[in-house]
């Protein structure tokens, strides 16, 4: 396999224009004649079938949800980043790169990041065009907050419901298209299987998840935008039905898989009440613009918040960084509470928390202030606590929220196989090893209006393109694949539900590969995964039959597809002998507990290549090369 | 707590279906309904029986998946609340719950408690947008929106397609969700070049496809998750009103013109 990421050459901030003139364009006649498949229906997958639809290409898109609407991009809270300097506090495009790039602890390739801030202006205006309700000030304008790892207010946002709303304009435009017939749309349908024909991507197998109807599609190229593997923890803050399936059967037909071991754990979380738990609550990040984080300076004070004074509180972010204060970075700020709470100073009756308290800010603005700007997130908290956060301070503990890592793709997002296209957070390109708050967003649609538009015309425009019909043995031979894979899921009758095993591996990774990390803890848990695999198929249990409706054998699927993602993951983590962003080994760390980068020896991309089953997969390492920036040390002091 | 479930069941969309009865003991009041109706469909599956289908994803109340209708309410009928977010304290030790999926003519029963409701989507493909193509928007701040339109604006754009109006309504009309996308687009100035045949398209589409008439009753808004005020649908009424007036828009001729 090889890695060519094909970053234009030139002066970093001409790249993309250069990239766009030397791209050979598909003239508006020939478009027609394209097939594009797209998966998934979030952000990025609903902004590029509409694009791609309104271009002329014959697109089908999929999505294992009951309308394209409900994609999980809709639970995004806080807003969308965009380097427009409404502001005027010195925001520019060569800033939110450096933001991007130094937030991604220098994990993150320039030349992707650079694009992504060049279109970030492009996507509110297009947003703004399509109606998306924006936050506006008095005069009309669109107002702006900040977000963490930042020191300039360049994030747009809608209430608490940013994501809801770029979705919802997404869906829109997708909806129009679908209208006009350039989209046909399949809900509930999953794909199963990746078809690759002479090393080319060329089409998918499907389930229709009502009927149980294995299908196969052929396409001139297939768009992955499924999202992350956040849910390989079992709770997480993603929904339900979020899975790595799509990914993981690309990946087994050769798609390189990047960095896996980069997962987000974000900050600001509802703590967990019980085993009983499925997911957990995410409560945004833009509260950390008003909210102080804080734990009691006494080990196991047990006193009601309101009772601890002023002086015997640690608002902890504020005393160790200064300088960005509770909008300190994720991964720094996740590691901070873990810190305070493993030093027995965490707060709630499982000592599993620390308190993110409003009383100064409702002070100083007024409560009516801060209900206009997060009521949905009080009222949410609310529902899930049963507490009033304006009377009392919520209580908050870190969760695993975003993957970094993602399948591998070059600077136009194909991945090393020729006409496999991955937007969104499925693929590893912009983010490196930490996401910045509000950049998922962003990514999502730079990659599904601005980038994939372009690059997939030009793949046409010059790659002699094959037209297997579904009747292709490559298609016969992937679909026998997931029939036989569905008969072994469904003859499943031991003892154990999937959803115990599931817990049981989540349990497992959040304990060995979550925020802390240890050779010791990676290298037993890569002992222990097998056997959990081994015990899942032996001894699962799954109702039912395919011919049917059946949530069970869906969730079956998507789990046993974990337990091989899971080993990946650790041995990603293994590998790795530095901390860097999200990805924390002890070994590694500074005197004062900071991450300790190794940038002579791990200043790379590590892309997996799939050898079979049973065997180690092969690491090919993409080098990073900074010509704009200088390699340092990520300092929030 | 220890509780009894009346649920429905039904395999598909011909079957007649029937309610059946299930225990659901040791829950916890922390739990969300979700999360007890997960336990009950563990124990289920280790005996060998198959579990209640029932749609959910998100499980923080934005994605208007889960759609149960609780011993008569949509959503279980507290205020503000998707069925996701509502937690087992608010039930008590001992007592029956009954558990049904939406019922509506244009949301047939797939299986138990789950439904299709894609003709929401439909009506949404009937205009529920701005034909605007990507590219080429004009910068974000060219055109200012007073705030109380925004504000306004993102009230009804807050809707999660949910379709909790519907089954709450006895004519189950889908009024008030196409009322809130109307007037999410009607308020602000992106929307206002297609606002009249939005109006006209959506209205026929939701017709067809066979929702009920409004008679304001206001059960859809009492329902509501998202507190969609049934004052859009009075928006709606005078929009559609006043397209009506007007005339159809002139059909768009594909191509032609001088040059």
């Amino acid at each position: 396999m090889k890695l060519e990421s094909r970053i234009p050459s030139g002066p970093l901030a001409q790249k993309w224009d250069r990239h766009r003139f030397e791209s050979k364009l598909v003239n508006p006649a020939n478009k027609r004649k394209f097939d594009v498949i797209v998966v998934g229906s979030g952000l990025a997958g609903a902004s590029a079938a509409a694009s791609l639809g309104e271009l002329g290409y014959q697109v089908k898109c999929f999505c294992f949800q009951d309308s394209p609407r409900r994609a999980h991009s809709i639970a995004a809270q806080g807003g969308i980043n965009a380097a427009k300097n409404y502001q005027n506090d010195g925001d520019s495009v060569q800033r939110l790169f450096y933001d991007t790039i130094k937030g991604g602890d220098f994990r993150a390739r320039e030349a992707n990041v650079y694009r992504l801030a060049q279109v970030s202006a492009n996507i509110i205006d297009q947003c703004v065009a399509q109606g998306v309700p924006f936050a506006r000030e008095y005069g009309g304008l669109l107002a702006n907050r900040s977000f963490g790892g930042t020191q300039v207010s360049r994030t747009f946002y809608a209430r608490g419901q940013t994501g809801q709303q770029l979705l919802l304009g997404a869906y829109q435009a997708l909806a129009r298209q679908i209208a006009a017939g350039s989209v046909k749309m399949y809900p509930r349908t999953e794909m199963l299987e990746l078809v690759v024909v002479e090393g080319q991507a060329k089409g998918i197998v499907t389930r229709n998840l009502v009927t149980g109807e294995i299908l196969s599609h052929a396409a001139d190229a297939v768009v992955l935008a499924t999202g992350g593997y956040g849910n390989v923890f079992f709770l997480s803050t993603n929904a339900k039905g979020c899975n790595v399936t799509a990914l993981w059967r690309a990946y087994r037909r050769g798609a390189a898989f990047a960095n896996p071991c980069y997962t987000q754990i974000h900050p600001t979380c509802i703590p967990v009440s019980g085993d009983h738990q499925s997911k957990l609550t995410l409560m945004s990040e833009s509260l950390r613009n008003d909210g102080r984080v804080w734990v009691p300076k006494k080990k196991g004070d047990t006193r009601a918040p309101r009772d601890i004074p002023e002086e015997e509180r640690d608002y902890y972010l504020e005393r160790k960084y200064p300088s960005y204060g509770n909008l300190a970075p994720r991964d720094i700020s996740s590691r901070a509470a873990k810190e305070a709470c493993d030093a027995g100073r965490g707060v709630g009756s499982s000592g599993l928390g620390v308190y993110l308290d409003f009383a100064d800010s409702i002070q100083r603005l007024g409560e009516d202030k801060i209900r206009e700007r997060y009521g949905n997130l009080f009222d949410m908290y609310e529902k899930i606590t049963g507490e009033n956060a304006y009377r009392t301070p919520m209580r908050i503990y870190p969760a695993v929220h975003y993957a970094m890592g993602g399948l591998w793709v070059d600077y136009n997002l194909m991945s090393n196989l020729p006409g496999l296209f991955v937007l969104g957070e499925a693929n590893f390109s912009d983010h490196g090893a930490n996401r910045l708050g509000a950049s998922a967003l962003m990514q999502g649609l730079a990659d599904g209006y601005f980038v994939l538009p372009y690059t997939i015309g030009h793949y046409f425009a010059s790659t002699r393109q094959l037209k297997p019909a579904t009747s292709h043995p490559e298609f016969k031979k992937a679909e026998e694949e997931a029939r036989s894979r569905l008969a072994r899921l469904l003859s499943g009758k031991g003892k154990r539900t999937v959803l115990s095993l599931h817990r049981e591996l989540g349990k497992l990774l959040w304990e060995k590969c979550g925020m802390a990390r240890s050779e010791a803890g990676l290298k037993e848990a890569l002992r222990i995964i097998p056997g959990l695999r081994e015990e899942f198929w032996q001894n699962h249990l799954v109702p039912g039959n395919n011919e049917s409706f059946n949530q069970a054998l869906e969730y079956a699927g998507r789990v046993a597809d974990f337990m091989e993602f899971a080993e990946l993951l650790c041995a990603d983590a293994l590998h790795r002998n530095e901390s860097c962003g999200g990805h924390f080994r002890v070994e590694y760390q500074t005197e004062d507990g900071e991450a300790r980068r190794d940038d002579e020896n791990f200043s790379y991309v590590a892309a997996w290549e799939y050898q079979g089953e049973g065997r180690a997969p092969l690491l090919h390492k993409e080098p990073l090369t900074f010509e704009e920036l200088k390699l340092a040390t990520r300092s929030y002091k | 707590m220890n509780l009894t479930l009346k649920v429905w069941r039904q395999k598909d969309a011909k079957d007649p279906g029937r309610f059946e009865t299930y225990p659901a003991a040791n829950i916890l009041p922390d739990m969300s309904f979700l999360e007890m109706l997960d336990v009950v469909n563990e124990r289920l599956i280790e005996e060998g029986r198959e579990p209640i289908a029932c749609d959910s994803d998100c499980r923080e109340g934005i994605c208007g998946t889960c759609s149960l209708v609780i011993d008569g309410r949509p959503h279980g009928g507290h205020h503000g609340t998707t069925v996701c977010q509502l937690h087992m304290r608010h039930f008590q030790d001992g007592q029956t719950i009954t558990i049904e999926p939406w019922r509506a003519r244009a949301f047939p029963i797939l299986r138990d408690l789950v439904c299709d409701r894609t003709a929401l989507d439909r009506i949404i493909q009937a205009g529920g947008f701005v034909s605007v193509n990507t590219g080429g928007a004009p910068d974000g701040n060219a055109l200012p929106v007073s705030k109380t339109d925004a504000d306004l604006s993102m009230d009804a754009a807050a809707c999660i397609g949910c379709g909790a109006c519907v089954a709450a309504c006895k004519n189950a009309s889908a009024m008030l969700f196409v009322s809130a996308k109307v007037s999410h687009l009607g308020l602000l100035p992106q929307g206002q070049p297609e606002r009249e045949r939005r109006v006209l398209n959506m209205v026929k589409t939701m017709d067809e496809a066979g929702f009920g008439n409004c008679t304001v009753l206001g059960s859809c808004e009492a329902v509501c998750p998202k507190e969609v005020s049934l004052s859009f649908i009075a928006r709606m009424n005078r929009d559609y009103g006043w397209a009506i007036l007007r005339g159809n828009p002139r059909r768009q001729t594909g191509a032609g013109g001088a040059g």
